[in-house]
């Protein structure tokens, strides 16, 4: 009978999606054999299993695969170096302390004791309940990704007549697949002026299928006992508020919303380690260690991302970044220089960045952030105090898709103690 | 087969009703519209257990709140549901408001309730720390607590099941016709003859009293709104805190609940129609505005629902219970809003033993004590988790991430003697889809499991009954509907 | 003939207009480089997309994801549903392995996207 186990591990990482195979991966390369990935599902490869779609990979690989091709690379790759995978098995409790407790089904109860932690546990979408949205509570109503799952894990279709909140990929990709699959998708509302997805996902899920996409628009009210029975649209003001009189009803059996993603930290905050309010994630130093050492978070549980190859690259560092701290490799550093967000940047990651006292330690630093609206032809400039380090002109920017520079090692050694503000400058 | 007593009614009342009948050797069947007991408005309410200082004296309300309020915790544990004394607190922000709190508590001693207190602003703040710092004085209420009301009927239920009644679920009472051979009841599922008829149909009980007695009643649906919190190692706030009473009726208050999320609401507008509970916009902003008064730094971040539920208000003021008039054998709990959680026990008894008595009913030598309830996984330690595995390797899969209930409970859950047959079933009795993600992770994985345990396929399983399925269908059975589909 | 598609290259998503006269683009306006000029010809007379979806597999609960291994053209797309929909496999399936071929006379297989074992 298995009793409670008390398991020494020099790199435990909480999730075996994308982001915590990356770190995975990158922790054995560089030289750490005790580590173990926990995954609460029954496989590898978090949500990358239910993205059937293409569209991954670009970047990382020079092909554009499907999320299950994506995954069942880093799956491979974990497979020949031998990482130790526990899947079927939820983290239940973490403390500072880095002791995680586990639960699974094979093996009971575990308590890990670990020398450093890769927090890799993605995000969750907001549900209805979340943005007050009035009317009945009916069946019906799914978050994208939930109904994904449904017909992508499991073949149920969630319903004939779909209306869809929110026009982020998630919300697009979903429109595409429930109308190959025999639905009629009414409209996409999207409250904001602009719509979050790749123009790509708008053409050849919106576009391709006739569906509107109503922007400045909004789902007011939800009706129908049972089930979901109609919806009622209204355009929205300025200030987001819903136009009274603008109100059309959408008789549908179903609403699926696709209307933002939070960071899963529960965890995260059982560690007390230091939250950013913009991101929902932690804080974290350029590679990526939180606030308390040895403990490191990468992927979506940190901040949001769009491109599922940046989080394998971030995670990456991430888990070499964990090994080299197991390992006593890690650089001594001379300072900590914060990075803020300034005019027009939202959420940058990381928010500070490690100076070494030994210049050859340093390496390129990839800050990200998103733009607070949609910019043309902006500069997007990194100052140390006030003087300029670093300057990039963009064409286009967009809060959808996440925005980045690179600083170089040597710009970083060189910055001043007066700290960062990455802003957009029109 | 003519049946002795039948209970119209599986909300609070009808259960309570039901578990102190079965006290006595009777045949009892307890009936109820929807797919489960639970589903009116028992569902969707504060939650709050009154000291009853609210209730006018002489009242039933004010007789069954005081009794009820003191039987609560000996009942609650007594059957394992959860029940937090935590005190509440009326705010006063004006001379006037301070007036009206020296009545409630002149009104309250005369109802009988102890433990009632007025105290200053220092000592508010002191307790209540997040309070509006412009509050002047509050009446403490000490034997004010709190509990999760549909867990709690689900308990009654079970074990109200275990010790004989019988429960038909999906069973509407459409018509009741009193006969020399006994009251026919004229349901959706067929004839029900019956002795002894109890009414304790929440919402519809006006139009089931009226069937039968020539003295009518006025059921106005009275709605409430409610917005609900992420739950919290500290909430906001440890008491309930009220502001001072109006005519509509207690006001917006700010709660714990006994899972630790935060509760505002309720709002009170009378509807047509006694089945709308729907939430809307108006009435979520009142609630947001008026609880600003108690708690001005509240922001709604982490809210995770909102919901509404109903109230049976009866024009007359007051709860009707008892012997209904002009109908022998026949037996009722009418207008039952606020205080009707907190009166439950009382009205439970009082209607068995009349009942008992007028039949005559011979009361059992033994009773079989209510089904012990496990420990919730997400309240154990580490060595009791570990020994809940070895029991039963089921706890060693979390289906619910939110709320860390497990695959074992959520098998218990259907197994009870009241088991979950819905989605919302299993949520309300062990909470998976109670938390912040609503059900989307939890949702397919309770699904499939219910799936199992009924017997049915996925496409099967509904969210609350009836027409609510979640799937529609399989993917191979769907055909695209029509070629306007692309440019 | 005229034709208009937002280009799907970039976030500006520019507004693309192409005058077609028969088969070939003779005129493309809208377009703020020549990635989109491309794209402009491409849409206006051969539009091709990728087509995913799952398969049910008997015995298993997890249904196989697949693709096109290459983008069909546009039209076809209801019909090569359909062709998924009446697809017959067997497990052990590999990544790549054919489930249909040549799917509609368009010369392109569908293929698995997943490793089934």
């Amino acid at each position: 009978m298995t009793g409670m186990r008390e398991i020494d591990v020099d790199v435990l990482i909480i999730g075996a999606g994308p982001a915590g195979s990356a770190a995975a991966i990158a922790a054995k390369e560089e030289g750490i054999d005790n580590l173990l990935v926990l995954d609460r599902e029954a496989e590898i490869g978090g949500i990358l299993k239910q993205c059937i779609h293409n569209g991954f990979g670009l970047h990382r690989f020079h092909e554009e695969l499907t999320g299950p091709e994506y995954a069942q690379r880093d799956i491979d790759r974990m497979a020949e170096l031998n990482i130790p995978v526990q899947c079927s098995t939820m983290v239940i409790d973490i403390d500072p302390g880095k002791r995680a407790t586990a639960i699974s089904r094979e093996h009971g109860v575990q308590v890990f004791h670990a020398k450093a932690v890769v927090l890799a546990m993605g995000c969750r979408e907001r549900p209805r309940g979340a943005l007050a949205i009035p009317g009945t509570r009916p069946a019906g109503i799914f978050s994208a990704g939930t109904a994904q799952k449904f017909v992508n894990m499991h073949s149920y279709m969630p319903g004939k007549r779909v209306v869809i909140l929110g026009s982020g990929d998630i919300g697009l990709i979903m429109a595409r697949r429930m109308t190959l699959q025999g639905a009629k998708v009414l409209a996409c509302a999207e409250l904001m002026p602009y719509s979050s997805g790749l123009n790509r996902n708008i053409v050849q899920c919106l576009h391709d299928y006739n569906i509107p996409l109503l922007l400045s628009h909004t789902v007011v009210d939800i009706r129908g006992r049972e089930r979901v029975e109609g919806v009622t649209i209204a355009k929205v003001d300025q200030k987001l508020q819903p136009i009274p009189g603008t109100e059309t009803d959408y008789p549908c059996d179903t609403l699926l919303l696709s209307v933002g993603l939070i960071p899963e930290n529960e965890l995260t905050k059982q560690m007390r380690v230091e939250m950013s309010a913009v991101t929902q994630g932690a804080v974290v130093d350029d590679t990526l260690q939180t606030s308390a050492e040895g403990v490191f978070a990468c992927g979506n549980v940190l901040h949001v991302h769009d491109l599922v190859d940046f989080v394998s690259e971030e995670s990456a560092k991430a888990g070499k970044a964990a090994a080299d701290y197991v390992l006593g490799k890690r650089g001594a550093v001379q300072a900590m220089l914060p990075v803020k967000d300034g005019d027009g940047v939202c959420g940058v990651v990381p928010q500070r960045i490690r100076q070494y006292r030994d210049a050859a330690q340093a390496t390129d630093v990839r800050v990200m952030f998103r733009p607070d609206r949609v910019y043309q032809n902006v500069t997007v400039q990194v100052l140390d105090g006030t003087v300029p380090v670093r300057s990039v002109k963009k064409r286009i920017m967009a809060p959808g898709e996440m925005a980045e520079l690179v600083l170089t090692a040597k710009t970083v050694q060189g910055l001043s103690a007066d700290g960062l503000t990455v802003r957009i400058v029109p | 087969m003519k049946r002795n007593i039948v209970i119209i009614g599986g909300g609070v009342i009808g259960c309570a009703t039901a578990r102190e009948l079965s006290a006595f050797e009777a045949d009892v069947l307890l009936v109820e519209r929807a797919a489960d007991v639970s589903e009116g408005s028992s569902k969707a309410n504060s939650g709050l257990v009154h000291a009853g200082y609210d209730a006018v004296p002489g009242s039933q309300k004010a007789r069954f709140n005081v009794q009820g309020s003191r039987m609560f915790e000996a009942m609650c544990k007594e059957v394992n549901a959860p029940y937090v004394r935590n005190g509440a607190m009326v705010l006063a922000f004006d001379e006037q408001q301070i007036e009206t709190l020296r009545e409630l508590k002149e009104q309250g001693e005369k109802n009988g309730v102890d433990g009632l207190e007025i105290i200053g602003r220092e000592q508010v703040l002191a307790l209540e720390e997040h309070t509006n710092p412009e509050v002047l004085a509050a009446l403490l209420v000490k034997s004010g607590a709190i509990t999760a009301p549909y867990e709690l009927t689900y308990a009654l239920a079970d074990h109200a099941k275990v010790n004989g009644v019988d429960f038909q679920m999906n069973t509407e009472v459409r018509r009741i016709e009193k006969t020399e051979r006994g009251f026919v009841l004229h349901t959706s599922r067929g004839d029900i003859l019956t002795d002894c008829v109890v009414n304790c149909a929440g919402i519809g009980s006006g139009e089931l009293h009226n069937q039968l007695s020539p003295r009518k009643v006025k059921i106005i649906p009275r709605k409430g709104e409610y917005y609900l919190f992420d739950h919290e190692i500290k909430p906001m706030f440890a008491h309930t805190m009220f502001q001072t009473p109006t005519k509509m009726g207690k006001g917006v208050l700010v709660t714990p609940t006994v899972h630790r999320n935060i509760m505002l609401g309720p709002t009170a507008k009378d509807v047509q129609d006694g089945m709308d509970v729907s939430t809307t916009k108006e009435a979520l902003q009142m609630v947001r505005e008026k609880s600003t008064l108690t708690w001005p730094k509240e922001n709604l971040k982490t809210v995770i629902t909102t919901f509404a539920g109903i109230r049976a208000h009866e024009a007359g003021g007051d709860f009707i219970v008892g012997a209904v008039e002009g109908a022998k054998g026949a037996y009722e709990a009418v207008g039952i809003e606020s205080p009707g959680l907190s009166s439950a026990p009382a009205i439970g008894l009082y209607l068995a033993e009349m009942i008992a008595d007028n039949f005559e009913l011979k009361k059992k030598k033994k009773r079989i004590p209510a089904p012990t309830r496990s420990k919730p996984f997400s309240e154990m330690t580490n060595e009791e988790r570990l020994e809940a595995y070895q029991r039963d390797p089921a706890y060693g899969t979390v289906v619910c991430r939110c709320e860390q209930v497990t695959e074992a409970e959520v098998r218990a859950a259907i197994h009870r003697p009241v088991g979950a047959t819905t989605v919302d079933g299993v949520k309300r009795r062990i909470r998976a889809g109670m938390g912040r993600c609503q059900g989307g992770f939890c949702s397919p994985r309770v699904m499939e499991i219910l799936s199992e345990e009924l017997g049915v396929d996925l496409m099967q399983v509904t969210k609350s009954g009836g027409e609510s399925r979640v799937l529609i269908g399989r993917i191979e059975d769907e055909k695209p509907e029509g070629d306007d589909r692309h440019a | 003939m005229e034709k208009t598609f937002t280009c799907i290259n970039c976030p500006i998503g520019c507004q693309l207009t192409a005058e077609v006269d028969g088969d070939q683009v003779t005129k493309v306006q809208g377009a703020g480089c020549n990635r989109g000029v491309a794209y402009a010809k491409q849409e206006a007379l051969h539009p091709t997309r990728m087509v995913t979806a799952v398969v049910n597999v008997p015995e298993c609960e997890l249904p196989l994801s697949v693709k096109t291994a290459a983008p069909i053209p546009k039209e076809k797309i209801f019909d090569c549903m359909k062709a998924i929909e009446a697809a017959q496999v067997k497990t052990p399936v590999h990544i790549g392995d054919v489930v249909c071929k040549d799917v509609c006379g368009t010369g392109i297989d569908v293929v698995s996207t997943r490793e089934l074992p």
